[in-house]
């Protein structure tokens, strides 16, 4: 199965080639990537230094032009296909049908893979998103059980790509509107979920609070761990309790179901985090390339515990999850 | 500008359904979408019965259309989005890429849902390309957006070969997960929901700890805390270029104020509702 790894930065892409990622995929510094933060992502002569970086050392890079292009605008998606085609690239992660129907007709050698945005669960999706615009390979939501899985795997006409860790979106990809509900903001068009120029913290009496477009999202006692206020992972009160009514702050980490996964005929382990630092892709990817190298042919994995202290450190509350690929989680 | 009943989003029993839909073909609406959405696990009526319900409604003279899942995972889910798209009589909204693609395979024209990414006029055009002779937009497209879209739909020539349908009023549907929230709140598996979710006829409240309702839980769907109300914006809608104005279901007096707005009534928006999403705001912003 191919390691592919997360650069948010030029920084964390040499990162993640030195530790072993097979692909490495990135995004452009505007808002066809959907991982549109502020300080993050590749533009200018840094793109080249990317590609070549990862050329010299024989691995893959992808490239995510994965917002769904508004009215007026398609030209600008247009453009990032051009320009990661002209770059040199080994494959386009693309959502929106105007800029996949776009890339398969003027880059037809380009390989095409379906984003996680694409929201495709079931067979017949991917059958539609194949036939049309000869996507080769698509990247599931995290919303399919492992036995689901396994089903598609069978019945896929193309090959599949799964999330191994990081962050876990809790909605299926694609389909969430709840941060431009919040703040105007829209994932599928902006790029941003619970962006930080939303966000305020203040200290008051009752503890630190976090406030998204003024929505209360937590307060934290003293000596809480305050996480990223996003807004799925906030607490609420529910038919009067007060807990993480959607999901606790947690990581999503796979690596007890590698075996499964490989024997499923997943393609691809697909590790999260293009927002995060040079120093977590580095970890992250050391961590996955020993499991994977590990694994081999082998019917089992033995892990390390410690591989599971680095994966704790670096996710959010210090917890892990299978999440929906356990049908208990669910 | 016609008026339609959405498809009930929330988790009524057999009774609560057919008493719903009792009075829905005595109201002035048009078009009357039918079918479970939400989750497969939900079965207050069979397939075939919805089919059945759903000839008893034609008979009324209103247009009839059975709506498909939004989150189709398990193959036996396939199995019964391909008895609703065969069904040989009625149209089917298509929430979903696989249903259009086996929609499409037939040449079944369809009904693309709200819960579809079509933004721009290349995407739309693909589609009715493929049959959607009716478009219901994405629930957080402004106003402006979508006349864009309908503009350049008219300018390229392929305006006139599709309805477009505005999610006009009730609780937005904003989200879809794996997880089932009603069953978690009451800490049941989403194997063992014991239909929880059925508790709630309107959804479960999330409220912050400032008691402000942000959103509601529905099962595997999260939706806005607040209703959405465009009524007031009729002549706007209709100006963008919308066609159809749709009433997404709740429980109390309902059927009364679908038939109001059918018969011409265009009520001043109430406080506690939304209408953000159509001036470009954040959906939840209040009507104003």
């Amino acid at each position: 199965m191919e390691l592919v790894c997360p650069a948010g930065s030029l920084p964390a892409l040499k990162a993640a080639v030195d530790e072993g990622a097979d692909a490495v995929y990135i995004g452009f510094k505007d808002d066809t990537n959907a991982r549109h933060f502020a300080g993050l992502n590749l533009a200018g002569p840094k793109l080249k230094q990317a590609v070549d970086y990862v050329k010299k050392h024989d691995r893959r890079i992808f490239v995510a032009i994965n917002t769904y292009a508004s009215e007026g605008r398609l030209d600008h998606w247009k453009s990032a296909v051009d320009k990661a085609a002209d770059l040199g690239v080994d494959a386009l992660i693309l959502a929106d049908v105007a800029t996949l129907e776009y890339a398969a007709k003027k880059h037809p050698n380009l390989s095409r893979h379906l984003s996680v945005q694409g929201s495709a669960t079931n067979k017949e999706a991917l059958n539609l998103y194949h036939q049309h615009f000869g996507i080769k390979r698509a990247i599931l939501p995290r919303v399919l059980s492992i036995a689901q899985v396994k089903h598609l795997c069978q019945a896929s006409p193309v090959e599949l790509e799964v999330f191994g860790f990081g962050s876990l979106c809790i909605m299926a990809e694609g389909r969430c509107h709840l941060s431009s509900y919040m703040t105007g903001e829209s994932p599928n068009c902006n790029g941003c979920c619970s962006p930080a120029s939303h966000v305020r913290w203040q200290e008051t009496e009752q503890g630190l609070e976090c406030r998204l477009n003024d929505v209360l999202i937590d307060r934290y006692k003293d000596g809480e761990n305050a996480g990223y206020p996003t807004l799925c992972k906030g607490r609420f009160e529910v038919d009067g309790n007060i807990f993480h009514a959607l999901e606790e702050p947690t990581s999503l980490n796979t690596m007890d179901l590698l075996p499964e996964l490989r024997d499923a005929g997943v393609c691809a382990i697909k590790l999260e985090g293009r927002q995060r630092s040079p120093a977590y892709a580095k970890q992250v990817t050391g961590v996955w390339r020993h499991a994977l190298d590990r694994l081999g042919n082998h019917s089992t994995l033995q892990i390390e515990p410690q591989w599971t202290e680095v994966l704790d450190k670096v996710s959010e509350g210090s917890q892990t999850t299978i999440g929906p690929y356990h049908r208990s989680w669910q | 500008m016609k008026t339609s009943i959405g498809p009930v989003l929330w988790f009524w029993n057999k009774e609560q359904l057919e008493s719903f839909y009792q009075q829905a073909m005595q109201s002035d609406a048009d078009i009357i979408y039918l079918g479970e959405t939400v989750c497969s696990k939900r079965r207050s009526l069979k397939t075939s019965e919805w089919i059945e319900l759903a000839a008893k409604i034609a008979e009324t003279g209103k247009q009839v259309v059975l709506s498909s899942m939004v989150l189709l995972e398990a193959e036996s889910e396939l199995k019964t989005l391909k008895t609703l798209c065969n069904n040989g009589q009625f149209m089917v909204e298509a929430n979903d890429m696989g249903a259009i693609h086996l929609l499409a395979e037939q040449k079944i024209a369809f009904v693309g849902g709200a819960a579809l990414n079509i933004y721009n006029t290349a995407t739309l055009k693909f589609l009715v390309d493929l049959g959607m002779t009716r478009w219901a937009p994405p629930v957080e497209m402004s106003g402006d957006q979508l006349k864009a879209v309908l503009d350049s739909a008219k300018a390229q020539g392929f305006r006139d070969q599709f309805e477009v349908e505005l999610f006009g009023y009730g609780h937005l549907p904003l989200a879809y997960s794996a997880r089932c929230f009603s069953a978690r709140a009451k800490n049941l598996p989403k194997d063992d929901c014991q239909f929880i979710c059925g508790q709630w006829p309107e959804g479960l409240a999330v409220n912050s700890r400032e008691d402000q309702k942000v959103f509601v839980i529905n099962g595997i769907q999260t939706m806005s805390g607040a209703r959405q109300d465009l009524r007031y914006l009729k002549q706007q809608a209709i100006d963008a270029g919308v066609d159809i104005f749709r009433f997404s279901p709740h429980p109390e007096n309902f059927i009364n104020a679908v038939s109001a707005f059918a018969n011409g009534e265009v009520p001043t928006a109430e406080n506690d509702h939304c209408s953000g999403y159509w001036f470009n705001k954040p959906g939840m912003e209040p009507a104003v």
